[in-house]
């Protein structure tokens, strides 16, 4: 039996219990998310006792050296002694903007109150002051002075319900991160370049196909974009621009159902994608959002030829909380 | 003049080196697992909700029929498929698998000989895999 002890509470683990669960079976409240070892909400810091590599996986090498683990795939074999973490890797952040673009997804524009560094295509976990944690990817460039987030409304969820409605500009959180490995890595220029996207799936693809083409790719890069219905897409008008001023670039909108023709295609996107490339020997690809369209566009990527190394992706998944 | 440094496979050099080691792996593992996802003999066996966990796999399966080193054991060889057993895993499935894996080594232009000593390999963990 392992007995772990967080703050002033102490608690035995039950066989094959992470240290998560542990700790809210017993009513510790620890900030979590995913409970899949990627939001990076439930980080802790083990002050004494041996944390298991595969808690630490994916965590910047910094963070590990300094005992830093994610509860929800912790499951210690030894006694451990663990604290609150996040406060010195944590740095402050202001809403300096919020943005309807569609019935259900806003724009959150931060400003940080320290340097940020992120890859475009990163995530960030996002920390309400009463320690309400959810992760996001970024959408824009390092160098544009602002943090830019899509937040899709999650029907009683509690953070997308108050950056929808209850949060005002001049508001504090924190901001964790940046985590993943879906960003545009330059070299092989001329390799054509497929993303796609769901809903809000569009945030790391944004900063993506723009980190993408001012590092002077020069091979095609095709953007789908899908929504359930045309009034689900957004930034139509931006990526239009910016497929008509770089002439390697393409973006393509689509949707389920539409009750009139548009400027967008009509059908499931992975057939629409497969309708225009079937061929995909030597192609990079980038995938996000909706985890069931995520995964099966992986496989149709892989199976038409694209490399698996050479596929990346982000599928957003859902808060167990 | 430079005369070039061809490694020549000798009479002591194993299976594993004479494909081209891990690199032939590498070579090999996403045509590997392409084969077998179209092959709807064995497709669904092959869970694709984690595809770089079940590719990893694939490249673990290609290192042991290289002749690579591996720690597999049979003890593992019938843990790791027992599940499938229960579904329904037999001899069938086995040929399907060995036969998927000649075609790969024959699209990278290996020759025959080689191919039979893989096929060989493959054919030992037979039953262990299908747990008799």
């Amino acid at each position: 039996m392992v007995t772990v002890r967080y703050g002033t509470h102490t608690c035995e683990l039950k066989e094959g219990e992470s240290l998560l669960d542990g700790l809210l079976r017993h009513g510790v409240p620890v900030a979590h998310a995913c409970k899949a070892g990627s939001c990076g909400s439930c980080l802790l810091r083990s002050v004494e006792g041996q944390v298991p590599p595969s808690a630490q996986a994916g965590l910047k090498d910094s963070w590990k050296a300094r005992g830093y683990f994610l509860a929800c795939v912790c499951h210690p074999t030894g006694d451990l002694i663990a604290e609150p973490g996040g406060s010195d890797i944590r740095i402050a952040a202001t809403i300096t903007a919020l943005d309807h673009l569609t019935h259900d997804v806003v724009r959150v524009h931060l400003a940080c109150q320290a340097p940020f560094d992120f890859r475009p295509g990163q995530y960030l976990t996002l920390f309400r002051d009463d320690g309400l944690a959810r992760s996001y990817s970024i959408a824009n460039l390092p160098e544009e002075r602002e943090i830019e987030l899509h937040v899709r409304r999650v029907p009683n969820g509690r953070m997308s319900g108050w950056l929808f409605e209850g949060a005002r500009t001049g508001a504090q959180v924190q901001l964790q991160g940046p985590s993943g490995e879906c960003f545009y890595v330059p070299g092989r220029q001329d390799q054509p370049i497929l993303l796609i996207a769901t809903g809000t799936g569009l945030a790391p693809l944004y900063g993506i196909v723009r980190d993408a083409l001012r590092s002077g790719h020069r091979g095609p890069i095709h953007l789908f974009h899908g929504a359930t219905r045309p009034e689900g897409l957004y930034l139509a008008k931006e990526l239009a621009a910016m497929s008509a001023a770089h002439g390697n670039m393409s973006y393509t909108a689509c949707v389920l159902q539409a009750d009139a023709p548009g400027p967008f295609e009509i059908g499931q996107i992975g057939q629409v994608v497969a309708s225009r490339f079937s061929e995909l020997d030597g192609w990079r690809g980038f995938v996000c959002g909706d985890p069931s369209v995520v995964r099966s566009l992986k496989q149709q990527l892989f199976l038409a030829g694209m490399a698996m190394r050479d596929i990346y992706t982000d599928a957003f998944l859902p808060s167990a909380a | 003049m430079h005369s070039k440094c061809i490694f020549l496979p000798t009479a002591n050099s194993t299976l594993f080196d004479q494909l081209g080691g891990q690199a032939a792996v590498e070579a090999a593992v996403d045509n590997f697992y392409r084969k077998v996802l179209k092959d709807d003999r064995v497709s669904h066996f092959f869970d694709a909700v984690d595809m770089d966990r079940q590719r990893a796999k694939q490249k673990a399966f290609l290192t042991m029929a290289f002749g690579g080193p591996h720690n597999y054991s049979g003890k593992d060889m019938r843990t790791g498929h027992a599940h499938l057993v229960a579904r329904g895993l037999n001899d069938s499935h086995v040929d399907a698998i060995i036969e998927l894996l000649g075609g790969t080594l024959r699209d990278m232009g290996v020759q025959e000989a080689l191919i039979q000593q893989v096929a060989a390999i493959a054919e030992s963990t037979r039953n262990d895999v299908l747990n008799r």
